[in-house]
């Protein structure tokens, strides 16, 4: 029982107690000191050893003006071994609970963070203890879970905003898969390892890597940063009603919602997955091939038929839609002006956008609507299509005819010249 | 027994015979001969130029009726015109083509009248007054450009506007005047639209009743060639028969407006917005092309100077030259020098190709 305390509490409460007022000054007289760390590691042959001074001289830290004592402690005005004195407060290499100290000591501490990054959360300490990684770590122990410098590696931390970081949305995947994509790290605590490839398969991955979005959701915006964890299963929907806000609202309101969550059934994940979410299209909806509402109701009886009817009514307007768009492409670039009816046409795009979000209400009736105000819109650029085709058949027409005219009097004039020039 | 129609015909002409003095046009008319020769084609240009004008004159003031001229609702208007107004497509794609073909008509009249010493005495006054036309043609299709207020058309007013900036001293004042202030805006709009509707068309028919004024005065001119071999061997009346061939010409630019229209009808594209990037490719009208392209072959600096106000100054100087070609290029007898006729040809080799250039030479090389 003694091996199940969970000290996440203490630490927190360790870890902000302890002023961080004391390293500013430490900070400031380190900048007029001589710095022994880096002028002795640089010369040594190992690379281990060697390698932190180069690396850290672009971490965000060396920037602000931190250096090797403000984390690992110890004395660096004192030569040689000296300057690593446990009595000097040198504390080496943090591993554990002590990186959490050491990093929480100035990230946990507002007054601190605020001269430096205002907008920087200080809570990251206090998450972390909330996730799967710092239960492990401070209930049970577990150092090999993600601590801090899992992450954000040390002495090469940057800010998210750096393409360059572990942490920059493009990378985070890549972060989190060092260990969750690895079988063998993995394997003691029995969960699947293929999240990285599933995600890679991703139109959320598309977004990001392939459309340079980096809004695009990634690890962290489903699961949180810090206070990382497996979305329960009646909370998924707020998961992606993050993002997809209306979708959320209608699911929310839905006799699913109450079913799904009854029937533990994860919300939004049941039809579109979870990590390989691909691009939705409207072979989803409906009783045919593909479509997901036959994994549960059977084509041709209650929810089937209603299916069927959503998917029927989103294929009308679709249908209507790409013939007015064609329509008008065909007349465009034929020279006819109809960028108005072109403009307006964009209303019935919307429409069409809105019956597939109001799908996820699952009621008929509130497709339909969105049809309806759709379908009014593609019937009148569909006239204005057809009138604009009839008009340049018009002009090819009245072309024909003025140029005959035209030939005629050219004609008649060449008579008349031939004539006079006969005459004289 | 004189036709009724011919009674009629006759009492209206002897009506307005009384009060206006027909009588002496008919004259003038039956007295004005044209000479037949190997080089007679090159005198319907100006013709073919001036019916074109017309055009231009008659199309432009049906767009008045619906065009716009603010920031806010030129493009609007147009769009309005090009989609709603019966016919409106078809005033705005003659207005649109004719001007083309106006300039394009105007290019050979000019460059024929180089080549065949037409500006010699005693026409170095029509000389100057065609320049004048020429220029102000020019000045027509540049600010006339810009107003329907789209995209390319404002991308392309900006970078044309900008090249006055390089005049040394004046520069910089004279882009904010011709500008309205310091870019393109809802002000230079509505000072094109002056230029473009008053100022213009109020300044080049003076100019035009000049140069027909004089053409008429001195006749058409015989080329050397033709004088060197004893003269043309034959005249034609101009009233009818020149004039029934100038009809022919007409009739058929009209055919080939119509023709154009039906097929090419004038583009609208988005509209501007001051605060979009540039989009790529913007492009001059052809007939500033060559002017174009040559600024992007120039150095950055040339000597002390920067390659592009050598390059304005440059042709400003061509047009000076051409200007004054009636007083540079004389006729002193019977030889006379190919020199101008060789300085002719290059300026025409030198607009063919660096036009064709334009269009066709990666940007980006």
């Amino acid at each position: 029982m003694i091996r199940r305390v969970d000290w996440s509490g203490l630490l927190v409460a360790v870890v902000i107690a302890v002023p961080s007022g004391a390293l500013r000054a430490q900070a400031a007289a380190d900048s007029a000191a001589p710095d022994m760390c880096a002028s002795c590691h640089a010369s040594l042959p190992m690379e281990r050893l060697a390698g932190p001074v180069t690396l850290f001289a672009d971490d965000i830290h060396a920037h602000q003006g931190f250096g090797c004592v403000d984390c690992h402690g110890g004395d660096p005005t004192a030569p040689g071994f000296a300057s690593m004195d446990p009595r000097r407060g040198f504390v080496g290499r943090p591993v554990g609970r002590q990186v959490l100290q050491v990093c929480g000591r100035c990230h946990s501490d507002a007054g601190f963070m605020r001269q430096y990054n205002p907008g920087l959360r200080v809570d990251q300490v206090v998450e972390y203890s909330s996730s799967v990684h710092g239960q492990r770590l401070m209930g049970q122990g577990d150092t090999a879970v993600a601590t801090c410098v899992s992450c954000h590696p040390a002495h090469q931390i940057r800010p998210p905003s750096d393409s360059r970081s572990s942490v920059a949305p493009e990378n985070v995947a890549t972060t989190c898969g060092a260990c969750h994509a690895d079988t063998v790290r993995m394997q003691p605590y029995g969960i699947p390892t293929n999240q990285l490839e599933r995600y890679q398969e991703s139109a959320h991955w598309e977004a990001l890597s392939a459309l340079g979005d980096r809004s695009a959701p990634t690890c962290n915006d489903c699961h949180g940063n810090h206070g990382a964890a497996p979305p329960g299963v009646g909370w998924v929907g707020n998961v992606c009603g993050q993002c997809h806000s209306v979708m959320a609202d209608y699911f929310a309101t839905s006799r699913h919602a109450q079913v799904f969550t009854a029937m533990g059934i994860p919300g939004c994940a049941a039809c579109h997955g979870n990590h390989a979410i691909a691009r939705t299209n409207d072979t989803l909806l409906g009783v045919g091939d593909g479509a997901v509402c036959v994994r549960c109701h059977v084509a041709g009886a209650g929810g089937g038929l209603v299916a069927a009817s959503m998917r029927q009514a989103i294929d009308s307007l679709h249908a209507s839609f790409m013939l007015a768009d064609s329509l008008l492409q065909t007349a465009e670039q034929a020279g006819m002006e109809v960028s108005q009816p072109q403009f307006d046409l964009e209303n019935a795009q919307t429409a069409l956008l809105q019956a597939r979000t109001a799908v996820h209400t699952f009621v008929h009736d509130s497709v339909q609507r969105h049809v309806d105000e759709g379908l009014e819109v593609t019937a009148s650029a569909i006239t204005r299509g057809h009138g604009a085709l009839d008009d340049l058949r018009f002009r090819r027409v009245g072309l024909g005819v003025s140029t005959g005219v035209i030939v005629l009097l050219i004609g008649s004039l060449v008579l008349r010249i031939w004539q006079l020039e006969r005459a004289s | 027994m004189m036709h009724p129609m011919r009674r009629t015909l006759t009492t209206v002409w002897e009506w307005l015979d009384d009060r206006i003095g027909l009588a002496a046009f008919q004259a003038i008319a039956k007295k004005k001969e044209v000479p037949v020769h190997r080089h007679t084609l090159w005198y319907y240009l100006g013709g073919m130029t001036l019916f074109l004008f017309i055009v231009q004159l008659g199309t432009g003031a049906l767009l008045l009726i619906y065009y716009r001229p603010s920031a806010e609702e030129a493009y609007e208007s147009i769009q309005f015109l090009m989609a709603e107004v019966q016919f409106g497509w078809l005033i705005r794609s003659i207005h649109h083509w004719a001007a083309n073909l106006m300039i394009l008509a105007l290019f050979l009249h000019m460059f024929s009248v180089l080549l065949l010493k037409a500006f010699w005495k005693p026409r170095e006054l029509t000389w100057i007054s065609g320049f004048f036309l020429f220029g102000l043609s020019l000045t027509f299709g540049f600010t006339g450009y810009l107003l329907p207020w789209n995209e390319l058309a404002y991308f392309a007013t900006r970078v044309g506007t900008q090249i006055i900036a390089v005049v040394p001293v004046v520069g910089e004042t004279m882009l904010r005047v011709l500008r309205g202030g310091d870019d393109v805006t809802g002000a230079t709009l509505t000072r094109f639209y002056a230029i473009h509707v008053a100022l213009l068309p109020a300044t080049a028919l003076v100019m035009l009743g000049l140069h027909l004024f004089l053409v008429q005065r001195h006749g058409m001119s015989v080329p050397p060639s033709v004088e060197d071999a004893g003269g043309p061997k034959r005249v034609m009346p101009f009233f009818p028969n020149f004039l029934l061939r100038d009809l022919v010409g007409w009739l058929t630019a009209l055919a080939i407006l119509a023709a154009l229209a039906a097929y090419l009808p004038a583009e609208l594209g988005a509209k501007a917005d001051p605060f979009a990037s540039a989009p790529a490719g913007i492009k001059p009208e052809w007939y500033f092309m060559f002017m174009f392209q040559s600024l992007k072959y120039l150095p950055a600096h040339i000597l002390w100077f920067e390659g592009e106000v050598v390059g304005i100054l440059a042709f400003a100087a061509g047009g000076v030259y051409l200007l004054l070609i009636p007083f540079i290029d004389r006729h002193t007898g019977r030889e006379h020098t190919r020199l101008f006729t060789w300085i002719t040809i290059g300026i025409i080799a030198f607009i063919i190709v660096l036009t064709y250039l334009g269009y066709t030479a990666n940007p980006t090389a």
